[in-house]
């Protein structure tokens, strides 16, 4: 994966998500009243809110899938209105639901998606994301036979192909059981460790204090706060904050119990804060 | 984006082939229920069926191929349903792949798998004593008017496809088609029914096409039907993709 971050950055100044009084509803449903966010090049960022708060349709918006009411956002330096194919060029998405072709195997997929973005050499790039995700021994299985986590693995590796800057993840880690959450998180660190800019919802408060830079709360329809994980800390509730601390406790003693933590899903990549029995390998 | 439209189309099309090969049974299925009505109607009913040919496989075989692409064409909205349920289509449209080539896809598959079922039902009624004397030019027309048959049907099957809500609905709206050819010339003449019924059947587009097929298996001169047979298939064709490409465009955006 060679795209040179900095490179990339001198090209286009400033944050590399502009969104600007975004606004859209559904017949009488408001679903965004007003929405603006910048994400600074080479983040992890974090849209944080409940089930119905409008993540999912700002990810939508910004990935061309679904055109605004009102407002303006631009994603690497183009508007995703009216330059929606250079858009598409700068960008993966991710959806909630892992968008692999079941039928196909992990490698089938890989390459699939390295022809689809006219690339060189699709087998060797299948290959090395293969390697990188832990998938290898998998690569000739149809992902039908696939868990959870090797899915969503599988999923956020076609997201890596062609090396996009910016890559939403649409709750990534919805409906995963907690090794297969971890898998994804250190996946998650891994992009931004190379700097690509992750935008990902999520409704776990603990998923966006492990993994963001910055923290947007978004609650009907609109941003009521945006900060980094101690600016906001300070903003919460004090029960939201114990609720947030016993959850990983819980998690340390599932994990202990069953004895694995999924370190070995992706070499090289950062332990999560917070569960401390690492090292099984 | 559209400089890419004929290899993103290829790319993706191999991807749908790869899915019927690895599941064939989607080709036998289709190909079965229409195998399953010429045996029933050549070996129950036929014998008492009056249709002034010599052999009644022989004027029941155009029938049963419009019904076999009937049959067929339900899978393409069944495939298209569960690419846009899986999420998969929308990692397609959030890709900078050419933005018709995955609708484009759906449908070359369709006439790829349409093709192979419609190859098996002419093989079991060449077992079951079809013959014809058609050279390779009737073959050849055969072959087209089904080849342009299929393509109006699949286009109308993009539709359900696109906007279905569950399995069942994206399947069930072929049944009406598999049983027009029943109100047709497909089965009896239309002589023997009763006026109404004789006229519907008469002004339907199965009866033009099955009566075309018919007269080209037979070596027989093709009459005005020809014209009519090509009329409502490019009609439905013109419609159904101007429909369901309106869909489409309102579903993506």
């Amino acid at each position: 994966m060679s795209t040179d971050p900095q490179m990339t950055a001198e090209r286009v100044r400033g944050p590399v998500i502009q969104v600007r009084g975004l606004a859209k509803a559904y017949k009488e449903l408001h679903v965004l009243r007003g929405v603006d966010v910048e994400v600074a090049r080479g983040s992890i960022f974090a849209l944080l809110g409940s089930n119905g708060a409008g993540k999912t349709t700002v990810v939508r918006i910004l990935s061309t899938l679904l055109k605004p009411d009102a407002g303006t956002a631009t994603v690497n330096g183009f508007d995703v209105a009216t330059q929606a194919a250079r858009v598409r060029e700068s960008i993966s998405l991710t959806g909630q639901f892992a968008a692999v072709d079941e039928i196909l195997s992990g490698r089938e997929n890989l390459v699939l998606v390295a022809r689809l973005r006219h690339l060189r050499d699709p087998g060797g790039i299948a290959d090395e994301l293969l390697a990188r995700f832990a998938l290898t021994d998998a690569g000739t299985r149809r992902v039908s036979t696939y868990s959870g986590g090797m899915r969503r693995r599988l999923d956020i590796a076609m997201s890596l192909i062609g090396d996009p800057p910016v890559i939403f993840l649409d709750e990534p880690t919805t409906g995963l059981d907690p090794q297969a959450r971890l898998e994804v998180w250190q996946a998650v660190r891994e992009l931004a460790r190379q700097g690509t800019t992750v935008l990902l919802t999520t409704q776990y408060l603990d998923e966006a204090e492990q993994l963001a830079d910055r923290i947007a709360i978004l609650h009907q329809g609109r941003i009521i706060a945006n900060g980094t994980l101690p600016e906001l800390k300070r903003l919460l509730p004090p029960a939201k904050v114990e609720y947030v601390e016993k959850q990983p406790t819980l998690e340390d003693v599932f994990l202990a119990i069953v004895g694995d933590d999924g370190t070995d899903s992706t070499a090289g990549a950062a332990s999560p804060a917070g569960t401390k029995n690492r090292g099984t390998r | 984006m559209t400089k890419h439209f004929v290899s993103d189309t290829l790319v993706l099309l191999g991807r749908s082939l790869r899915h019927i090969s690895r599941s064939p049974d989607t080709i036998i299925t289709t190909a079965i229920m229409p195998i399953a009505f010429m045996l029933l109607f050549v070996y129950v009913f036929g014998g008492a069926i009056r249709t002034g040919s010599d052999r009644y496989v022989n004027y029941l075989l155009p029938g049963i191929l419009l019904i076999t692409v009937a049959s067929g064409i339900s899978y393409t909205a069944f495939r298209l349903f569960l690419d846009m349920k899986g999420g998969i289509f929308e990692r397609f449209q959030s890709m900078p792949v050419a933005r018709s080539s995955v609708l484009w896809a759906h449908v070359l598959t369709s006439l790829v798998a349409n093709l192979i079922s419609l190859v098996l039902v002419v093989l079991v009624a060449l077992g079951m004593g079809f013959r014809s004397g058609a050279g390779v030019a009737q073959w050849l027309a055969v072959a087209g008017i089904m080849m342009l048959f299929t393509l109006a049907l699949t286009w109308l099957a993009v539709i359900p496809g696109l906007t279905a809500k569950s399995v069942d609905g994206a399947s069930a709206f072929s049944y009406p088609l598999i049983f027009l050819p029943f109100v047709s010339s497909a089965f009896v003449p239309t002589e023997s029914m009763p006026g109404p019924v004789r006229a519907f059947a008469e002004n339907q587009p199965v009866t033009s096409i099955a009566n075309t097929i018919r007269d080209l298996f037979a070596q027989q001169q093709v009459g005005g039907d020809i014209w009519i047979a090509l009329a409502w298939c490019v009609g439905l064709l013109v419609v159904a993709y101007g429909a369901a490409m309106a869909v489409y465009h309102r579903r993506t955006g």
